[in-house]
């Protein structure tokens, strides 16, 4: 009796309610996110028998992996594109995140928000190929400049980090637009005209004001570019034409072509670990800007 | 503050993002079958071609199979998920929630490798159903971001006065909060809709030999002769997914004004 009362109790309480509502889509996430990371982290720890997996515990896979000179070329190639896609992307988004927040009428403020998200949300792989036809050897640029006659001999654009970084950063536009046109919205704007009472110049206002408090956008902006840049694999294999492979590439390879899922999985437990560790560094840089808020 | 040269960089902006999009039906109408200028002429063989080829439609009605499951679930299980999250206070929550959203900052080619490292260990055979599996996961953080934006901008003393007047929590459910909340369920269906349809890299790890419309385009890439109708289909494929987006703009939208609020602006 006392036991089913608790029971009752139990089941009416707040906690038990979100609890049953998020158990579904929490169970999904367990079942297919949580559990399948795991069995990765797992994969990485045990030996590659030949078609099979043997489960014997070993760290063999972690130092081949690591004193494998093609993955560390790899690997540092993909932090330095990915460094450079989110360098580019939020310095040429902060203008336009600030214009839509500072020069745009409230009302045209969700239209240009659409305009900007609108090519997002177009097929990602053609967009890729397009800067392909655009970069190309008889691509848009060259055969533009061909005609005009500025060149003679056709410019070599594709193949190479460069290309790899204006395609990546030109996909990701929108990613870095977004959260930093969200802090640019939350500041309070009396404490601009504050500022430029108290003598400061506009660019002096910008720099010591506007700049910090939007700083946690610039964050989030940072942080939503440069990790899913580094695990792109679409932009490396076209644009690059298979000459500058990024991780994702390696991992493809190691899992589907050489199905060895143990080294594979160690490679892409390796580069989790470094995005991982590449992010929190960058937070704790940059956790003075976050304390303010709040 | 207003700095008048942005309004220039903000135009120049606008057309390096949609420059590709422009570039698109130009050379899907181009009777030529190198992607270059000059232009030679009109035509409308590429479309016809499109529409003659068999693989193409399967590919087609496989990512309509799977665009329109993973819509479904994704947005039920983030029904679930969003209501829990802005109604209740549970310990552990920030953690739960962590996790389920956790797939909109994992790199994707993770998400795609890992569900396939336990599929293949557990015996299951690669098909639209694993491509479905997947889809859900990275689908459902976006369509809780819409939905939490739907379920905070309801009024609950709407819920508290029909629960007074007699009717129970499901009934209040189904006749009070979802009719409120339907322009978020809508705008997320679509946008999951519209990021399933799109995505490459899970199904190219999990479809097996079923073609999928992304993996279908990126196995043809590598053929020139190829490409010209891989434009036409771009230029369809642009088209339709403005449209999408119009009308899921159109019902979030519908839905701030429906609840009362200010528009802040974009799905994210």
């Amino acid at each position: 009796m006392a036991k089913a009362n608790r029971w009752r109790r139990m089941t009416r309480t707040e906690a038990f309610s979100g609890y049953m509502l998020v158990s579904p889509t929490a169970l999904y996430a367990l079942l297919l996110l949580a559990a399948p990371l795991a069995t990765i982290v797992a994969f990485s720890f045990f030996k590659d028998g030949y078609l099979t997996v043997i489960h014997e515990f070993t760290l063999q896979n972690y130092i081949d992996t690591w004193s494998d000179e093609v993955f560390r070329a790899i690997l540092t190639r993909s932090l330095f594109v990915s460094g450079m896609v989110t360098l580019t992307t939020v310095l040429i988004a902060f203008p336009i995140a600030y214009y839509i927040s500072f020069n745009v009428s409230p009302a045209m403020k969700s239209r240009w928000l659409f305009l900007i998200t609108i090519p997002f949300w177009t097929s990602y792989l053609i967009r890729v190929f397009l800067w392909k036809v655009i970069l190309g050897f008889n691509g848009v640029i060259n055969s533009s400049l061909d005609i005009v006659g500025l060149i003679d001999q056709p410019l070599n654009m594709l193949n190479n980090v460069q290309a790899i970084v204006v395609t990546l950063a030109h996909a990701y536009a929108p990613f870095a637009i977004l959260p930093i046109f969200v802090a640019l919205e939350k500041i309070d704007r009396s404490l601009l005209e504050a500022g430029q009472d108290l003598g400061e110049s506009r660019l002096m206002t910008f720099w010591r004001v506007t700049l910090p408090l939007a700083m946690p956008g610039v964050v989030a902006a940072v942080l939503i570019v440069f990790i899913p840049t580094i695990g792109d694999y679409v932009t490396p294999q076209l644009i690059g034409g298979g000459k500058v492979p990024m991780v994702a590439n390696l991992i493809q390879a190691r899992m589907l072509d050489l199905d060895n899922k143990p080294m594979g999985s160690a490679i892409a437990v390796s580069a989790m670990a470094i995005v991982t560790l590449v992010s929190l560094v960058f937070l704790f840089l940059n956790r003075r800007f976050l304390r303010v808020q709040k | 503050m207003k700095f008048p040269a942005l309004r220039t960089y903000a135009y120049l902006y606008l057309l390096f993002l949609y420059a590709p999009i422009i570039l698109l039906p130009i050379f899907a109408f181009n009777d030529g079958t190198i992607i270059a200028f000059p232009l030679k002429g009109f035509t409308v063989e590429w479309f016809r071609q499109m529409a003659a080829n068999t693989t193409l439609r399967t590919a087609v009605e496989n990512s309509l199979i799977i665009a329109l499951s993973s819509a479904i679930f994704a947005t039920t299980l983030g029904i679930f998920a969003a209501r829990a999250a802005t109604r209740f206070s549970f310990p552990g929550k920030a953690g739960i929630i962590g996790l389920i959203m956790l797939p909109l900052v994992l790199p994707e080619i993770i998400v795609a490798v890992s569900l396939l490292v336990v599929l293949l260990g557990i015996g299951v055979t690669l098909s639209v159903f694993t491509v479905i599996l997947g889809h859900v996961l990275i689908c459902t953080p976006y369509a809780i971001a819409i939905l939490n934006t739907a379920f905070n901008a309801l009024d609950r003393s709407l819920e508290e006065a029909s629960y007074d007047l007699g009717e129970t929590k499901w009934s209040t459910f189904r006749l009070i909060t979802l009719p409120l909340v339907m322009p978020g369920v809508i705008s997320s269906l679509l946008m999951s809709f519209t990021i399933s349809l799109d995505e490459f890299i899970i199904a190219f790890f999990l479809a097996g030999n079923e073609p999928t419309l992304p993996t279908y385009i990126f196995s043809q890439l590598r053929f020139p002769k190829q490409i010209p109708m891989i434009m036409a289909l771009g230029t369809c494929l642009v088209a339709a997914s403005i449209v999408l987006l119009t009308i899921a703009e159109y019902f979030r939208r519908r839905g701030i004004a429906k609840t009362g609020g200010t528009d802040t602006g974009g799905f994210l």
